[in-house]
């Protein structure tokens, strides 16, 4: 009896102390936290060329500037819509390319390296460090690289975020894989069906809304790279800002016609892609 | 007779399901096809086989993993200058010639290795290919005259005023003002230490002694700390710069990813339909959220150098004010996904409403949250790379300039390297935190 009272005694004072450590360490964990995000800040602003506080009571002096002369010149917008239309197309045309060649790609990759389904399982592991592989480089080094092999134009950017889509995907594509129902599989090796048939009938039915869902993902990223990668020097319209922005004034009606273009591209693709990726995985409307 | 007409309408409905079924499955690979054949034609893809530059190629696959030393003779005043890549910091002292070239009495012997030998003597220049005989060139008044046994192969190119032969061992130019060779060697050449240094050309081995144990070279301080110090400030390699640079795109995805989790936290809970009862400024701050993500960073970084000017903090800011758009978005969503009655037996204990965000909420959301930061962390590494070649810092803006020389492509692969590195290294520790942080769930 009196062993329990003395140990509800000590379980509590214990507890106490193990809390009292616990806000202690997570107190540490938080200052050296605080500490670093001050430190790296303060870093970076030391290696920055412009101070924050220089900066920040400029931050509107160029988004202003841009809009007055973008006001002034609103005739134009029009005009210049139409202007930037074809390259705009080119910037989603790249995307789109993009994530299809690299989906396509990547459903090979993955099923070649998902435990119970890969053709080949002693390869498993090549497969899964070459998607690795591909999803480490960052578009960047391969556009560049082909920039001057192939010169300028939409094909560098293209391949570079195919290279870096079939990494991506292949690795959602696989763990996607891997929650497959074996069955339908089964069921289609006892009627003597083949790798690409278990595949396509067994396995693709099962995991293509998730699948489709996560490449329309994509595409949205990708639509983002291949504008970023344009500035680079890779065509689209990232190429025709870069241009406008070097021109400086007296062009930045240009700059707000691309920004504009730019920016409802972007949030109708986030949106559409939104609503069916809800459809696909949910089953219903968003 | 009844169950004979419906199983007919039931075979012609199934039949007519199947077609449609077989039209949907020829059509969306038709589709396909048809917009690769338009892109095909829309991006000029058989233009670019003739634009392609294949002799780029071979440059690029032999300078990743060679480099070459240019031996070149001022034809003016005949002073020969053996140099690394042809940089100034790549020179050799004259007294530090590489066991290739020798230099006698004004002959200068060039041994490409194989057999093939190049000499520069008085204005000429001579050039024995094994198998093929001796290419001879001696200026004369203002045009080169050229002996060679003819017929001339076609690696051997020759007009009045330059001769320039081509060779596995490497090249040879003869022109009016100069006479070079280019030998290539398989390596990264002083990518430990410089000619100058003290230390340049020694085995491993000996170095190794030399650090441990062996006499001072500069009585000043220790050797390890010299080669270091050597190593760091190698002007070839530029390692000091490139670690720093490597260290600043880090930094712009930390701070980027880090600070747009902290912004978007507590506008999340504004904006998420269970904690703000108010309508207009849920709607209000979605948009805003949606206002972030649609301005592209690549839009952000423009505007935001203008107003911070180049470099590491700018990068940062640019990565987070697009990803307070996403993670505000993601956020919001988690938190009106949470069980309620967690937040009540909180309450019920009297706990105010910072108490409850604190003990009711933060624990149910915390793993999504981690693992999107993480996750965000390791994407943002190679998104900071990309805006550091547009803001001018880090790792991006180094790669840039490397390849913009369209020369030093051996250190254009040291970079790649390096950024595939720091991006794996990024992706294994930030799998590794989301392990240690929240299970192995995500």
């Amino acid at each position: 009896m009196a062993d329990i009272g003395i140990g509800a005694a000590a379980v509590s004072s214990r507890y106490m102390a193990q809390v009292q450590r616990k806000r202690l360490y997570s107190g540490i964990l938080l200052t050296l936290f605080v500490l670093l995000m001050a430190a790296g800040f303060n870093l970076a602003e030391n290696r920055n060329a412009g101070g924050f506080l220089n900066g920040i009571t400029h931050i509107f002096d160029f988004p202003a500037e841009v809009l007055h002369e973008a006001v002034r010149n609103h005739a134009n917008l029009p005009a210049l819509f139409a202007q930037f239309l074809p390259s705009l197309i080119e910037t989603v045309n790249i995307a789109a390319v993009a994530t299809l060649l690299g989906a396509l790609m990547a459903v090979m990759l993955a099923l070649l390296s998902t435990r119970g389904l890969a053709r080949y399982p002693r390869l498993i592991p090549v497969f899964r460090r070459t998607m690795d592989a591909m999803r480490a480089i960052p578009e960047i080094v391969i556009a560049l690289v082909l920039i001057f092999i192939l010169g300028g134009g939409p094909v560098p950017a293209m391949i570079a975020i195919a290279f870096h889509t079939t990494g991506a995907l292949g690795k959602l594509f696989s763990e996607v894989a891997e929650n497959t129902d074996l069955k339908p599989v089964e069921g289609l090796a006892s009627v003597g069906a083949s790798w690409p048939q278990k595949m396509w009938l067994g396995v693709i039915p099962q995991v293509a809304p998730n699948w489709l869902s996560y490449a329309l993902l994509r595409f949205e990223i990708n639509i983002r790279a291949s504008s970023i990668l344009g500035f680079v020097g890779a065509g689209g319209i990232g190429y025709d800002l870069k241009t406008a922005m070097q021109w400086g004034q007296g062009k930045y009606d240009q700059v707000i016609a691309i920004f504009l273009l730019l920016f409802l591209t972007i949030v109708l693709v986030d949106q559409v892609s939104d609503h069916f990726r809800n459809r696909l995985v949910k089953g219903r409307p968003a | 007779m009844m169950s004979d007409t419906g199983s007919g309408a039931l075979r012609a409905e199934v039949g007519a399901l199947f077609a449609r079924k077989r039209l949907l499955a020829l059509a969306a690979p038709t589709a396909i096809l048809l917009y690769l054949v338009y892109v095909f034609f829309a991006f000029d893809i058989p233009g670019i086989a003739n634009r392609a530059r294949m002799d780029n190629v071979r440059i690029l696959l032999s300078d990743f993993w060679t480099y070459k030393t240019h031996v070149t003779r001022d034809n003016r005043s005949g002073d020969v200058i053996v140099a690394i890549e042809g940089e100034a910091k790549g020179t050799y002292a004259p007294g530090q010639l590489p066991d290739w070239v020798r230099r006698e009495d004004g002959v200068t012997r060039i041994d490409l290795g194989q057999g093939h030998q190049v000499i520069y003597e008085g204005a000429g220049a001579r050039y024995t290919v094994p198998g093929y005989g001796e290419i001879e060139i001696v200026p004369e008044g203002r045009a080169l005259r050229l002996t060679a046994p003819e017929p001339l192969p076609d690696w051997i190119n020759a007009s009045d005023t330059r001769v320039a032969v081509t060779t596995d061992q490497g090249r040879f130019s003869f022109t009016r003002n100069r006479t070079e060779v280019l030998r290539y060697q398989p390596g990264w050449e002083l990518f430990f230490f410089t000619l100058d240094s003290p230390f340049y050309g020694k085995p491993a081995l000996q170095l190794a002694s030399l650090a441990l144990w062996g006499e001072r070279v500069d009585p000043a301080r220790s050797n390890i700390g010299y080669m270091l110090a050597e190593f760091w400030t190698n002007k070839m390699w530029r390692h000091g710069d490139v670690v720093w640079a490597l260290f600043e795109t880090v930094l712009m995805a930390f701070l980027g990813t880090i600070g747009a989790a902290l912004a978007a936290l507590p506008l999340a809970f504004a904006a998420a339909s269970n904690f703000a009862p108010l309508r207009s400024v849920r709607y209000a701050l979605r948009r805003v959220f949606d206002f972030l993500r649609g301005v592209d960073g690549l839009i952000w970084t423009i505007i935001l150098s203008r107003a911070f000017g180049p470099g590491p903090m700018t990068g940062a800011f640019a990565i987070l004010l697009t990803d307070t758009g996403s993670f505000g978005k993601m956020f919001s969503e988690a938190l009106e996904n949470i069980d309620a009655k967690q937040i009540e037996g909180v309450q019920s204990t009297g706990a105010n409403a910072l108490q409850r965000a604190r003990f009711g909420v933060m624990p149910q959301i915390m793993p999504v949250l981690l693992s999107q930061v993480l996750y965000y962390l390791e994407s943002n590494t190679r998104s900071a790379t990309v805006i550091g070649a547009i803001v001018g810092g880090g790792i991006g803006l180094l790669l840039t300039q490397a390849i913009s020389t369209q020369k030093d492509w051996e250190e254009v692969s040291y970079y790649i390297v390096l950024i595939i590195l720091m991006v794996m290294a990024m992706d294994t520790l930030s799998g590794w935190l989301r392990a240690r942080l929240i299970g192995n769930k995500g």
